[in-house]
């Protein structure tokens, strides 16, 4: 294989005069990490309400939440992010989408929303799972006390239903992180978005996508073992989870 | 004390789970109600404090109609204790807040004065050892005594108990059975869903016999005994004591 | 607002839409999930095949798939598989490798790795007792997942490897980042030429939602007919 091989890149300057190479792709890995982060919460935040909705006995309430899912999750993820990056701003009122368009760090923001919102709706599909792999005694006992319906998914169903999610949960927000990628296509410089471009301004491809790989394997190695430990600690002594 | 008239409700259109059922729990009494199963009495019970709807008929409680739209349902709940067939312990609660939830959230007590009242009510079910556990930690019996703990911490007006000792092993059935004992000898309005007719003869005042959906014996103890009147609660007493 | 639209802008790139981009993304769709698929199912049976190094081999590779965006995996395949080809070869410079083999390389190794969960959760899926009257039977053990094993495990699995295919067909839309003339590809092409970003990106999100709608109401109709067979 005759390629030139130049381990050494990483430590030289880059041309962008913001320090070497490896500070471009930590900045990207910096960049990755915080856009998947907000996008998380969006996903946690919204597929929650989505998730409840579907479960609720309203014949209303799980309609919108089976079409709420069914959008975000028939369309490609890049395909919705080129919807809010160029499209909502030209349907918007003139004023807000030129708001829109003039906002700083517009990549970064569309791409946590966007992603935020893909993922959200494959939170409802878990959540709303995990509620109704619950006994259905549970909502009956937690309203035969008197709980209302808000108190019972508070106190009693979304407790354990999260519990019983956790492992999918964990998968789902590795999917996120590695989701921020296809922002790349809307000029966000996350992880592979700046090893991509290093490879373009110094031609070693190998050593650009190899660091980055690294990166990513660190990144689930953390997750994936950070996980473990929240399950560990939310875990119920006794309790075997399926039962 | 619970007024039951002219009761009708349907699963779907074709299949009618309760036919004009009628009958009351006057203030102290203990009521049996026995019958094959999917006779609808688990589902007579579950109306009472409108964990099912009815379509036809009243329930009155306590001279408040429940199923009337109008009607506060969270907060007659709250005044109604009930025990379920599979317990419904929440599991992600120590037995200890399992019983102050509700305490706590529905009747607006202080945690201070919920715990009291909960290991006064653990003591009376003789588990005060095993307030900090969590439900799976105990067996079937104990748990069981838990539910019927945190039903009497809302210093309810009634109880009604559906099927409490049928998903037991046969030993536990026994610890369970002395517990409702000592609440209807305390002059506790119960309800009972039961096949037990050891239980039913020792302290029941009537025995309401259901089949298809219908009331078909509706007698004081020692007559339904002695000499039922209908064919089919014969032929049900004689195959339930025939071993 | 609407007003300043021009939705003729599809009638005219009609054919370039559809001729050359859609049957690039269908194509790409049908020929990946049938490649992840045999690939897939091979990897499973390493995983299964009780040979300690050989299970573990697969199981590296599937987890480091699955660590992986899949943009940067198109990426590694692009710039690598000329590299391989001259290794393979001997020729002496990285040889040409077309938009298309390239794509289809890369989304056969990547979804190698997620067909070959399902069909593993598959074959775990059937009794014990199947391989074991196949043997009893005299069936070798290839036989024996071939006629007995592998056949069940599909046909148990086969809605959810219709819905990993689905997203498979949403995922083919990332070979945009290689300036590739997909079905996106087409659409984002029309849109810059003319300065029709609206419109294009309006239609494009269209299609696809219909696509994977009718698809995944048919994947629901299909487990709907095999739950009651069961």
């Amino acid at each position: 294989m005759n390629y030139n091989w130049n381990w050494n890149i990483f430590f030289q300057p880059n041309p962008m005069g913001t320090g070497t190479y490896l500070d471009m792709l930590l900045s990207g890995l910096a960049l990755t990490i915080k856009t998947a982060l907000l996008a998380w919460i969006i996903a946690l935040v919204f597929g929650s309400i989505i998730g409840v909705l579907r479960t609720l006995p309203s014949r209303a309430a799980s309609w919108i939440g089976f079409a709420y899912v069914e959008f975000f999750r028939n369309m490609p993820l890049l395909v919705q992010l080129f919807l809010w990056f160029f499209v909502l701003p030209e349907l918007l009122p003139r004023a807000a989408g030129l708001w829109l368009k003039q906002l700083p760090n517009a990549p970064f923001w569309t791409a946590a929303i966007g992603v935020g919102l893909f993922m959200s709706a494959r939170v409802a599909v878990q959540l709303a799972a995990g509620v109704s792999s619950l006994p259905r005694g549970q909502k009956q006992a937690a309203t035969a006390l008197g709980l209302t319906t808000v108190q019972s998914y508070r106190y009693v169903l979304l407790p354990m239903a999260y519990r019983i999610i956790l492992p999918p949960l964990t998968s789902e927000f590795l999917n996120t992180i590695k989701n921020t990628a296809v922002a790349i296509t809307i000029g966000l410089l996350e992880l592979t978005g700046q090893a991509r471009a290093m490879q373009e301004f110094s031609f070693q491809v190998f050593e650009a996508f190899t660091a980055a790989t690294v990166m990513y394997l660190l990144i689930n190695i953390v997750v994936v073992t950070a996980m473990r430990f929240l399950e560990r600690w939310v875990a119920i002594s006794g309790y075997i989870s399926g039962k | 004390m619970i007024e039951i008239s002219h009761v009708d409700k349907w699963y779907g259109p074709n299949f009618q789970a309760l036919k004009d059922c009628t009958t009351s729990v006057a203030k102290g009494e203990v009521v049996v109600v026995c019958g094959p199963s999917g006779s609808g009495k688990s589902t007579l019970i579950k109306c009472v404090n409108a964990l099912e709807p009815i379509q036809g008929g009243e329930i009155i409680l306590d001279g408040i109609k429940v199923n009337d739209p109008k009607t506060n349902l969270p907060k007659l709940r709250s005044r109604v204790g009930m025990v379920f067939q599979h317990f419904e312990l929440f599991p992600h609660l120590k037995i200890i807040d399992n019983l102050c939830l509700a305490q706590e959230k529905v009747l607006n007590r202080s945690h201070d004065k919920a715990v009291e009242k909960g290991k006064a009510l653990l003591e009376r079910v003789g588990l005060t050892v095993h307030a900090n556990k969590y439900p799976a930690e105990l067996s079937g019996g104990q748990q069981q005594r838990v539910a019927i703990a945190r039903a009497l911490a809302m210093d309810p007006i009634a109880m009604l108990f559906d099927e409490p000792t049928s998903a037991l092993d046969p030993e536990m059935i026994s610890e369970v059975l002395d517990v409702m004992v000592d609440l209807a000898r305390d002059g506790m309005t119960m309800m009972v869903v039961t096949h037990e007719m050891g239980f039913a003869r020792k302290v029941a005042h009537r025995v309401i016999f259901m089949d298809q959906g219908e009331i078909v014996e509706d007698a004081n103890k020692d007559d339904f005994f002695g000499k039922p009147r209908s064919e089919r609660a014969q032929k049900f007493l004689s195959k339930i004591l025939s071993h | 607002m609407f007003s300043t639209l021009d939705f003729d802008v599809i009638r005219r790139s009609w054919g370039y839409l559809f001729y050359e981009g859609m049957t690039f993304t269908l194509t790409l769709t049908a020929l990946s999930a049938l490649g992840g698929l045999i690939f897939g199912t091979l990897i499973a049976l390493m995983r299964l095949s009780g040979y300690r190094l050989l299970g573990r081999i697969a199981g590296l590779y599937v987890d480091f798939m699955r660590s992986l965006p899949l943009v940067l995996v198109i990426f590694w395949f692009y710039f690598l598989v000329p590299y391989i080809g001259q290794w393979l070869t001997g020729a002496s410079r990285p040889i040409r490798v077309g938009a298309f083999s390239s794509s289809l390389i890369t989304f056969i190794m990547f979804e190698a790795a997620y067909f070959s969960e399902i069909m593993r959760a598959g074959i775990q899926s059937i009794s014990r007792g199947q391989p074991a009257a196949a043997s009893a039977l005299g069936l070798t053990y290839a036989q024996s997942m071939r006629y007995v094993v592998l056949p069940q495990a599909f046909r148990n699995m086969l809605p959810v490897l219709l819905t990993q295919t689905i997203v498979l067909f949403q995922d083919t839309s990332l070979v945009y980042v290689l300036s590739i003339t997909d079905f996106l590809g087409a659409a984002s092409k029309v849109a810059q030429r003319d300065g029709r970003l609206v419109e294009m990106y309006l239609f494009a999100a269209l299609v696809y939602f219909v696509i994977s709608c009718v698809a995944s109401y048919g994947v629901r109709r299909l487990q709907a007919r095999i739950s009651i067979v069961r």
